[in-house]
């Protein structure tokens, strides 16, 4: 240690060498987030007769560190919609906190005058397209479920860059190559919502959740799954995704440490 | 020259606990021209009675569509009327933008009341010299709020505020009981009868000095009946079923005493 305060705390220059000072560089462009930090995977939903499901697993990564294993990305908005996370878990915390004022702010009116799923969509596809404009945008991907202004089963997404996009069925991150085939041939177009039951619905789900465990490596066998219906919503979370085979594994060849 | 010595500002409480600017504004509303508003179990209805101030001048506009929902009448400075219903349309408009739904009409009260009682506890500032009635539908169904230079708000069945306003507040009174189960048309005649009340002897309701607002419920469907302001001929037919309502019931006194 020598007399130069600046110094301590710091690598020795003479065992290290010279420390490279252009991290401290506080002039220059000012730069927003350019890549989420920890995160959380695919959030996936399906439009059943008289209702949504929608399911996430419960894991946040740092990088491809499987870092938190009991995170929380389906949130529950008030008793009308549910909202499923993928992306930044920081942005998600923070949009959390703003719908919880909003909620706040909602329980005030005195008339019942609720917002619901569809109004919550859009508001938050407000807040994301505001943000990217800004160049500083919420690293998330966000599914909204829950019911419209007309008490129909309500399910549409918005990204970081506020675009919107609705379907009988959707998936965020790596669900959207993963699930979504599943999902379309499990319920092709042709075949009326009314004739998917909730049974098929969450059955479905718990399908893909399980692909989606067995191929996509920022995954958990850990999962929440909410189903909104016109008599409330109900959430499980600590799910376990169960009958796991991994029998497929063997016929994977072609990459690792493999001799053959 | 002043009335006393605590009236120069609207910030300072007499010794009595009054303070006079503000009450000086509501007089102000009541040198206006008289408005009326009730409401039903589908409809809310605003009347009002124009004044022109001579006789080649149009007539000052008494009522304002503030938004499909929502609209409001005015009593007291025409000015200051027109900047709260600028702020109201914003607003309301600000509502549909971001969230997609229809300003609930408790909020937007709730939020011109708040400007108003800012001004009431700021030094340099005057009150509104206004005071209004909204009406409007939400979720909720149909609403009728009074709004006073205080800052205070009430929700109302029925009210009338202005020059000669008692006449109507009587009227509307008497009829209470029948107001909630009128129809639409019936109680757009009690409110142009509660106006008719306020008039001078030489005075009548022509299509030049009334204007009559009307938002609601669709009967049927139950949709909103968006926000209708009758002004000048389109107003014969409901100054003419006024008139047959009123010859029912002279018409029916007389057969009584003819008979026995």
């Amino acid at each position: 240690m020598n007399h130069f305060p600046g110094t301590w705390g710091r690598p020795r220059d003479d065992v290290y060498g010279p420390y490279d000072s252009s991290y401290l560089r506080s002039t220059g462009p000012k730069a927003h987030t350019q890549s989420p930090a920890v995160t959380g995977t695919s959030v996936i939903a399906v439009k059943f007769n008289g209702g949504v499901a929608i399911a996430a697993d419960n894991l946040a990564s740092y990088g491809s560190l499987a870092r938190f294993t009991d995170v929380k990305r389906l949130r529950v908005f008030g008793d009308a919609a549910v909202v499923g996370f993928s992306g930044d878990v920081s942005d998600m915390q923070y949009i959390d906190r703003l719908l919880e004022s909003m909620d706040i702010r909602e329980n005030y009116s005195a008339h019942g005058n609720q917002l619901n799923a569809k109004n919550l969509h859009t508001y938050l596809s407000k807040v994301l397209y505001k943000r990217r404009s800004e160049f500083n945008p919420l690293w998330n991907h966000i599914l909204v479920a829950g019911f419209d202004g007309e008490k129909k089963p309500f399910l549409s997404s918005a990204d970081l860059l506020g675009t919107t996009f609705s379907a009988p069925h959707l998936a965020t991150g790596f669900g959207a190559h993963l699930a979504i085939p599943i999902l379309r041939r499990l319920f092709p177009e042709e075949r009326p919502i009314e004739e998917i039951t909730k049974e098929d619905a969450i059955k479905a789900l718990k399908e893909c959740l399980k692909v989606l465990w067995y191929r996509d490596a920022r995954s958990l066998d850990k999962y929440s799954l909410a189903v909104i219906t016109q008599e409330g919503i109900e959430v499980q979370e600590d799910q376990q995704i169960e009958a796991q085979s991994w029998a497929f594994a063997e016929t994977i060849k072609g990459y690792g440490a493999q001799t053959v | 020259m002043f009335r006393n010595n605590y009236d120069n500002d609207a910030v300072t409480f007499s010794p009595q606990g009054r303070i006079f600017q503000v009450e000086y504004a509501q007089e102000a509303v009541k040198q206006g021209s008289v408005v009326v508003g009730l409401v039903n179990k589908t409809h809310a209805v605003l009347v009002g009675l124009k004044r022109n101030a001579e006789e080649l001048s149009s007539y000052q506009k008494k009522i304002i569509e503030v938004d499909s929902h929502m609209g409001i009448a005015i009593a007291g400075l025409a000015s200051d009327a027109r900047v709260l219903s600028n702020y109201m349309k914003q607003q309301c408009l600000g509502s549909r933008m971001t969230y997609g739904r229809a300003m609930p009409v408790d909020r937007i009260v709730t939020q011109i009341a708040d400007r108003a009682q800012t001004n009431t506890q700021q030094y340099g500032k005057r009150p509104y010299g206004v005071g209004l009635l909204v009406a409007g539908v939400d979720e909720a169904g149909p609403h009728l709020f009074e709004f006073q230079p205080s800052g205070m708000t009430q929700e109302m069945v029925a009210c009338a505020i202005g020059a000669r306003s008692q006449m109507a507040r009587t009227y509307l009174e008497r009829n209470l009981d029948q107001l909630n189960d009128s129809s639409r048309d019936e109680l757009i005649t009690h409110g142009l009868r509660a106006l008719k009340e306020t008039l001078s002897q030489d005075k009548e309701l022509t299509v030049d000095n009334t204007s009559v607002g009307v938002v609601g419920l669709k009967h049927e469907t139950g949709k909103v009946e968006s926000f209708k302001l009758y002004e000048g001929q389109q107003l014969l037919p409901l100054l003419e079923a006024l008139e047959r309502s009123d010859v029912g019931e002279t018409k029916e006194g007389e057969t009584m005493e003819v008979d026995s």
